[in-house]
């Protein structure tokens, strides 16, 4: 267990936090993604971080509802966002979900809502530049194939394709580009609402093909910085009947079982 | 077929006999192309003016960077390494190879012979560029027509590339192989009657390729004149004809590239815009005291026809030229749904064409009943998108087919509510618990206890 302060505690207290750590729905609710939720606050505590969360006051960004078409309910939830985290003054926000950041960097201001909004993967990047985390003795992934699988919203959508690689780069690993990467990523499968609905008639589902390339560059570890990745590339492993010999991680649990922090 | 060509030689000496005549011709010849272009462009205009109006200017420093760098620089063009750089030289061949045309023209007009050769030294490094341009042209072409003729490689197939896509592209290719052997040969045939002294051939020009043609071409001065002559035509009458063909073709990105780089959308490919008239009501739906201000009567959430985009999304469609780098990269056409990017342009193009043909035949207020979704597009289509933006990564010329198929889902769920029961269940869980799955909030910070 990690104390994790909340905006109303901080606000109690009259302290303001550096940044506030959004965590998003499946962050919040999906056991897997609440791992990687649990690591990355445990990055920011073992950093000396002020940070917050909104706790139960958070609320879906609304991106799933603006990219299956109901602009209504997105424009809903961000302005009922807008007005929590406005009352709260925030100024710099850090999630682990593209999505979340997308939605909150781009679609945001013109709403209303203006800040600083960075990806977890930079913040660790950031962390790691000044020192305040390990840059070497990578020992539980030394010698090991990693491949970073670059989410839609984080890579084409914003551009961000180092700052994940950056953070793999300190590990000791042997790192391996899949043939389709950065720009030519190729999706999960999950992205505008696909995770929320079957998928249409066709030969095979996307996460399937995406662990092709996968198996193709013979990595032991999935480095992936989204929990909706995370979940497509695990269903994918598991349909290879390959949990044994892949791990799907992310990118802030890569990082805190390099700093022993799990 | 005998006779036809004894009138092509009796139609030719008489026009080289008489330059007046020639000159008359040509005029009349160039005037008819240009007039006929400028129609077919103000259709083109009109059909795209159907969409509804956005503002694309601002950040002009940056769209103007964009369209040099996008469209006259072709920097998306070498994702793709063969196509790409075949594409260029093809690409600069054309651009360098209309200085000769601009010759042509004076010439015609005025009817002088290579007007431009008083340029001497100068002159002759421009025809020999322009030589050398035109080979690596039939290259370029050759290695296109074997890509989709003997290679047949599968960027070039699918659902929407039926007979007249696949023709347009061989058209196009064929006619650009007649334009620069026309080209060729009528340099190559000046050359002869240069070295044989014949009169108005004075010597200018170098002809680095064409020279190896001579020896197929014939002693006879006459003839000679007549091949010179009649290829000078051809290459004329043929790039007149060609400009013409353009806006019933693919073809045509070759000039809508430019607009549709510098209007291309800016922000970040994650941003979706948001939709003002849906902010105007949520506002006044959180906060009683807010006056929406007054919206057209006849204005819908997203798009079911083309007249629901707006003209850059409309441009973007006449501005497609059929590579198929998008659907070729979309994950969902990859695993074999019906999505298919390309297609979703070809649609928009040809629904808006067919708009335009109404209104020729019927006057503007005519509907015939039929819509893009649905006649054109299918919901299977516009659901099996995940909005990875791969296909606006690959587009080489800034084309977004994402933001169409996000206007025609935005017709479906708030228009009509006809969306699959798992999205409604996504909907109503965000809006009762505030998280897509059905989760109570009251659990949302339970991950801080575990």
């Amino acid at each position: 267990m990690i104390q994790v302060p909340t905006m109303a505690d901080m606000m109690a207290a009259g302290e303001e936090p550096e940044v506030l750590f959004w965590v998003g729905c499946a962050g919040s609710y999906d056991e897997r993604a609440q791992r990687v939720t649990q690591a990355f606050a445990k990055i920011l505590t073992h950093c000396n971080i002020k940070f917050a969360v909104l706790g139960t006051e958070e609320n879906c960004t609304g991106d799933p509802a603006k990219r299956a078409g109901n602009e209504f309910l997105f424009q809903m939830q961000a302005m009922m966002n807008i007005e929590v985290l406005n009352g709260y003054n925030i100024k710099k926000i850090v999630t682990a979900c593209p999505h979340c950041f997308n939605t909150i960097k781009n679609e945001y201001p013109n709403l209303g809502g203006h800040y600083e909004v960075i990806h977890h993967t930079q913040l660790i990047q950031e962390l790691i530049d000044a020192g305040k985390l390990k840059t070497e003795n990578g020992e539980p992934f030394k010698g090991k194939k990693i491949t970073y699988h670059d989410p839609c919203y984080l890579g084409r959508a914003n551009g961000v394709y180092e700052a994940p690689r950056k953070v793999l780069e300190v590990l000791d690993a042997d790192l391996v580009e899949m043939k389709r990467c950065k720009q030519n990523g190729l999706c999960c499968g999950a992205g505008g609402a696909q995770m929320f609905k079957e998928p249409e008639k066709g030969k095979k589902d996307v996460n399937i093909e995406r662990i092709d390339d996968v198996l193709e560059s013979k990595a032991e570890v999935v480095a992936v910085g989204c929990p909706f990745c995370m979940t497509m590339m695990k269903d994918g492993v598991k349909h290879f009947e390959k949990e044994q010999e892949i791990e799907v991680l992310d990118i802030a649990e890569i990082t805190a079982r390099n700093n022993n922090l799990i | 077929m005998h006779s036809f060509f004894k009138l092509i030689i009796y139609i030719s000496s008489i026009i080289n006999s008489n330059t007046m005549l020639a000159q008359i011709i040509f005029i009349l010849a160039f005037t008819l192309a240009i007039v006929a272009f400028t129609i077919s462009i103000r259709k083109i205009i009109r059909n795209i003016n159907l969409g509804k109006d956005i503002n694309r200017t601002d950040h002009q420093a940056e769209r103007w960077k964009n369209m040099l760098k996008v469209a006259l620089g072709q920097s998306k063009m070498t994702a793709r390494p063969v196509a790409g750089i075949m594409h260029i030289l093809v690409y600069v061949g054309f651009i360098i190879i209309n200085i000769e045309v601009l010759e042509i023209i004076i010439d015609g007009v005025f009817g002088t012979h290579r007007v431009f050769s008083f340029l001497g030294g100068f002159y002759n490094f421009l025809i020999a560029s322009f030589e050398i341009l035109a080979l690596l042209v039939l290259l370029g072409v050759f290695v296109f027509l074997a890509r989709r003729l003997v290679l047949q490689l599968k960027r070039f197939s699918g659902v929407e590339m039926t007979a007249w896509p696949k023709s347009d592209a061989i058209y196009i290719l064929v006619i650009e192989v007649l334009l620069m052997s026309a080209f060729l040969t009528m340099n190559a045939a000046d050359y002869k009657l240069q070295q044989a002294g014949a009169s108005h051939y004075t010597l200018a020009g170098s002809f680095p390729v064409s020279q190896f043609i001579l020896p197929l071409l014939p002693t006879d001065i006459n003839t000679l004149i007549f091949i010179e002559r009649f290829c000078w035509w051809f290459h004329i009458l043929g790039i007149l004809a060609f400009l013409n063909y353009l806006p019933f073709s693919k073809h045509f990105h070759i000039i809508l590239a430019f607009p549709n780089t510098w209007y291309a959308k800016l922000a970040p490919k994650g941003e979706f815009n948001n939709m003002e008239t849906v902010s105007h009501e949520v506002k006044a739906m959180l906060n009683p005291s807010y006056t929406p201000p007054a919206i057209e009567a006849n204005n819908k959430f997203g798009a079911k026809d083309v007249q629901d985009l707006n003209w850059v999304q409309l441009m973007n469609a006449y501005t497609c030229t059929e590579c198929g780098r998008c659907t070729s990269s979309c994950p969902a056409n990859i695993t074999g749904k019906l999505l298919s990017p390309r297609k979703i342009m070809m649609d928009t193009r040809d629904r808006m064409e067919e708009i335009g043909r109404n209104i020729d035949k019927h006057g503007k207020d005519y509907h015939d009943g039929k819509s893009l979704l649905d006649d054109y597009i299918s919901r299977e289509e516009i659901w099996a998108c995940t909005t990875c933006n791969a296909c606006v990564e690959a587009c080489p010329v800034n084309i977004d087919p994402l933001s169409i198929i996000l206007d025609l889902r935005r017709y479906a769920v708030m228009e009509e509510s006809n969306v699959t029961g798992s999205l409604n269940a996504m909907f109503s869980n965000i809006e009762n618990n505030g998280a897509p799955w059905k989760y109570s909030p009251a659990d949302r910070f339970n991950w801080a206890n575990k």
